[in-house]
């Protein structure tokens, strides 16, 4: 059974995508909305890793240890400034929560398939967060790309 | 006549319910002069504050000379409040107004003639377009030019320029109450009407000082608790308002947590089994995910959270749940706090939940803060697109552009508008470089001045401002337009009741002023501005062909105003919207028959995701299939982002008193008024006073994390740990040493705004002015009282409630 290497993905990617907003919060303070609302959802991520953890600790640890780093995406190693920094950096915070976002539905079909009842749970709670935070990204995105790509210096 | 500075709501006309309101006629006249003096009598409505209330202006000799309500109009059947009797004609005929336009030679304002001023704009603007395009535009407005400035405004951002930074100061006052509705019902409109007063049993004040802001909407709430059917009131704000001492619940919370004691609400209306299911399953969606969200929130823990007793919290639900009918009223408590629409769509939510609309007293009004905000929402000047059209909409965005002639691609509708904040942002960042700010003075009314005043002094942006005065924000500008202002031109408005008023020209403006809609329109043509034939794009030669052109603009939409004519508003009462063919005399109420906005066709937007912002796209809510049913939306209570912590212990509230509108360019004019309120103070509660070493009166010293200000202290009935500052009081008048385009030194600062935090609502953006965290220390002793009204809110704590005395 290889669900545990993806619950442990799972679990990571939440937790680096909390780490990556927190960054782009920090980096982007100017900005107060983005500054914000990356916190907010910073704790969403957070809450997401805690509610996952026991059913982590279920499956249990993926006897090959070197199979999930080998998947696991990197975070934000920093942000970057200006206007077209910005949108890069919301593009990087996109291209994370998508691969939360597809893992999350990845996870569910094999939950569905085990009659998990306590996993299938927890995704429910879990997932829709995390499309909403895809399409935040999305609409802060298509605001700032004309002002950034056309007339910021 | 009775003192209206003392009594600030005039002599009782006592009514039942279902009674009409009794008429009271009130009127001011220059000292010396009787109403056999006045030459005419000119038609207008009240713009000093959002009432709308019907007046006629005194002419004698070609100048204004007094102000009378009108009997037959619904909204104030003759009455007016103190800023209509003592700054409408006082605050716009005074030797302070800017009667010629000026530019910017070697650093300062000098005179100059209208064709060298808008030569200067023009210039600028056709330079910029060329060089960068047009996101180098924005354009900021108000909540207090007519509605055919506005169009005009909308037409020319949207047609002739094609920017989407444009909006209004309503952002700061209206700009939740119009998100709520949409998000609830798929377009702005309020269900209910002024009416409602007359016949409800139950009165639910949401964050709406309505005795101070409202006047004359207050005085027909005290003519219905003191007649025979009196109904039951209930309050939420952190002071102690007149409202909160008639009330029979006070829920005097903390800010920032509207939503906890919301979710309460419905928690308790639905344990109570008080909801009307069959219209929840008729005419709703989202039951299940509102029902699971507010789960959580007991009477007791919302009590908790915001500071009230859990067994108010059950009395308010109560009396919501087992009133035949209700009226509830939203405005700035909830609109500048935190979780602005999420709270403001719980109100709604709680009315969709017992089927409380449509019907005489079962009604809902998100109020607006200023006179004219509604028609900067239904126009397009706060960058919507004009007649409540959707810009995710190709269909709505092809009827505008065949009806003003223009490529359907000039017109912006590929994000949303930005909003104010946002445009403060990118001229922050230098990539607006054309800013056009008319009759608003973002100089004291914004958050974070300090930020402000550098963005609006830097040299690469170019800045016009337009306006009756030298403000705050026009002392910084490179051109500034004097404008004609109420009773100098014509033009009609319309109220958050929905009604529509006109407002004649009863004298000639000052000097060279001119009217905010020949200005627009002196700058359409210049800029050469056409249609796909080639012909210039605005051809009105004057308000009424604007209004004429928005009839057109607004026709099958919700404000549809086609049954509406210049000639049909003059003489007897406003008519509320909408007014057409089916509707001839108007409509009173909004969804009598449960059936909203919210076909995909027809809707204004596709709805928001209430934590932070994110659209819902236009796919996933066809999806859904409305149908004519309201949306029960919501989200989880988040804590506001700034909480007190040991550096800034107490929470920051700024708010407004009965006898100043704004920054004061017209209340502060008035003699009467500024007697009344004449400096800046700020309230502390008796406990924190004590604990601080504060006595009434004492100099004291208020700091956030962004600035300061310096004040005397009022000792009030605010609650425990809150501040309470009025957001009054900027420098125009300050006996300052330099300049007004300078930054005032710390001893100087007075302007509630050097405190609050740059932040905003994600679904209505509107920043929030009602949640900072600060400390205050005691500077120096004082000698005497604050220079705090007694008659209101700000009233002196453990003073009786008839003091009535200024200071």
């Amino acid at each position: 059974m290889n669900l545990n290497i993806y619950l442990g993905l799972l679990h990571q990617g939440e937790a680096t995508l909390a780490e990556s907003f927190r960054q782009v919060s920090e980096g982007h303070g100017s900005e107060p909305d983005i500054h914000f609302l990356c916190q907010t959802l910073a704790k969403q991520c957070d809450k997401h890793g805690e509610v996952l953890l026991p059913i982590v600790e279920r499956y249990g640890k993926d006897a090959s240890e070197h199979e999930p780093e080998r998947l696991h995406a990197q975070g934000l190693s920093e942000t970057r400034s200006g206007p077209v920094g910005l949108l890069r950096d919301l593009q990087d915070l996109y291209l994370l929560a998508s691969l939360v976002d597809v893992t999350w539905t990845v996870v569910n079909q094999a939950g569905s398939a085990l009659r998990d009842a306590e996993l299938l749970a927890v995704v429910e709670q879990c997932h829709k967060e995390t499309e909403v935070q895809l399409s935040w990204l999305q609409t802060r995105m298509k605001q700032a790309a004309p002002q950034a790509l056309l007339v910021a210096d | 006549m009775v003192d209206r500075i003392t009594d600030i709501w005039g002599a009782r006309t006592p009514f039942e319910r279902e009674a009409e309101w009794p008429s009271r006629v009130d009127y001011a006249l220059q000292e010396g002069l009787t109403e056999r003096d006045v030459d005419h009598w000119v038609q207008s409505a009240c713009v000093l504050c959002s009432n709308g209330c019907g007046c006629d202006i005194a002419v004698k000799d070609g100048v204004m000379v007094g102000i009378r309500g009108r009997a037959e109009d619904r909204i104030n059947k003759g009455r007016l409040g103190p800023k209509g009797l003592f700054a409408s004609w006082q605050g716009v005929s005074n030797k302070d107004r800017i009667t010629q336009p000026l530019i910017r030679e070697g650093g300062r304002l000098v005179a100059t003639d209208w064709d060298t001023a808008m030569k200067r704009i023009v210039e600028r603007s056709k330079q910029l377009l060329k060089e960068k395009g047009p996101l180098s535009h924005g354009f900021y407005t108000s909540g207090q030019l007519f509605l055919e400035e506005y169009y005009a405004l909308g037409v020319i951002g949207k047609a002739g320029i094609g920017t989407p930074h444009m909006d209004g100061n309503t952002r700061l006052c209206t700009a939740t109450a119009a998100s709520a509705l949409k998000e609830t019902f798929g377009a702005d409109g309020q269900p209910g009407a002024y009416e409602d007063i007359d016949n409800c049993d139950a009165i639910f004040l949401y964050g709406h000082n309505m005795p101070e802001t409202q006047t004359v909407l207050w005085a027909r709430i005290l003519d219905r608790l003191s007649g025979p059917t009196p109904p039951k009131l209930v309050c939420v704000d952190p002071r102690n308002t007149e409202a909160a001492r008639f009330a029979d619940v006070h829920l005097a919370v903390r800010p920032g947590t509207n939503l906890a004691l919301v979710h309460a609400l419905i928690r308790e209306v639905l344990q109570n089994g008080w909801e009307d299911p069959a219209y929840i399953q008729d005419h709703t969606l989202g039951y299940d995910e509102l029902k699971s969200t507010v789960e959580e929130w007991t009477p007791e823990a919302a009590a908790e959270v915001c500071g009230v007793s859990a067994h108010d919290i059950r009395t308010a639900a109560r009396i919501f749940g087992t009133s035949d009918r209700v009226l509830s009223t939203v405005l700035q408590g909830f609109y500048q706090s935190s979780q602005a629409t999420a709270s403001s769509c719980q109100v709604n939510n709680l009315h969709l939940l017992r089927g409380m609309l449509g019907r005489p007293g079962a009604g809902l009004l998100q109020m607006n803060g200023q006179p004219t905000a509604q028609n900067n929402r239904e126009c397009g000047a706060d960058g919507d697109l004009p007649g409540f059209r959707n810009w995710h909409n190709p269909r709505h965005v092809e009827e505008l552009a065949s009806l003003w002639n223009v490529d359907p691609a000039i017109i912006p509708h590929w994000a949303p508008p930005t909003h104010a904040m946002q445009i403060f942002r990118y001229a922050e960042q230098g990539s607006i470089n054309f800013l056009w700010v008319s009759a608003t003075n973002p100089a004291v009314s914004l958050p974070e001045l300090p930020r402000i005043r550098e963005i609006l002094a830097k040299p690469e942006l170019f800045l016009v401002v337009q306006d009756l005065y030298l403000t705050e924000t026009a002392s910084m500008a490179d051109v500034v337009l004097p404008a004609a202002a109420w009773g100098e031109k014509t033009g009609t408005f319309t109220n958050a009741s929905r009604v529509v008023h006109i407002s004649d020209k009863a004298v000639d403006p000052p000097g060279d002023a001119r009217s905010d809609l020949d200005i627009f329109l002196d700058y359409s043509n210049r800029m050469g501005f056409t249609t796909l034939d080639g012909t210039p794009l605005l051809t009105w030669e004057g308000p009424e062909d604007a209004f004429e052109a928005w009839k057109d603009c607004s026709r099958g939409r919700p404000c549809d105003y086609t049954g509406l004519s210049y000639s049909r508003l003059r003489g007897g009462s406003g008519i509320p919207w909408p007014c057409n063919e089916e509707n001839p005399d108007g409509t009173t109420r909004l969804y009598t028959d449960g059936v909203f906005p919210s076909d995909p066709d027809y809707c204004e937007n596709y709805g928001h995701d209430l934590l932070t912002g994110a659209e819902v796209e236009p796919e996933s809510y066809r999806a859904k299939m409305p149908k004519g049913r309201a949306w029960l939306k919501t989200t989880k209570y988040h804590p506001p982002h700034e909480e007190p912590d040991d550096d800034y212990p107490l929470r920051y509230t700024t708010g407004r008193t009965a006898y100043h509108f704004h920054t004061r360019t017209k209340t502060g004019r008035s003699r009467t008024l500024n007697a009344a309120a004449p400096r800046m103070w700020v309230e502390l509660s008796v406990e924190d006073a004590s604990a601080l070493g504060i006595t009434e009166g004492d100099i004291v010293r208020v700091s956030s994390r962004r600035g300061l200000i310096e004040a005397p202290a009022r000792v009030s009935g605010v609650r425990p740990g809150t501040v309470f500052a009025p957001f009054h009081y900027g420098y125009w008048d300050s006996t300052m040493a330099s300049g007004l385009s300078d930054s005032p030194k710390d001893s100087q600062k007075t302007a509630a705004n050097e405190l609050t935090i740059t932040e905003w609502d994600p679904v209505s953006k509107q920043p929030l002015f009602k949640n900072a965290a600060v400390k205050v220390e005691k500077i120096r002793d004082g000698d005497g009282p604050a220079p705090a009204p007694n008659t209101t809110a700000s009233r002196q704590a453990g003073a009786s409630r008839q003091a009535g005395q200024q200071q």
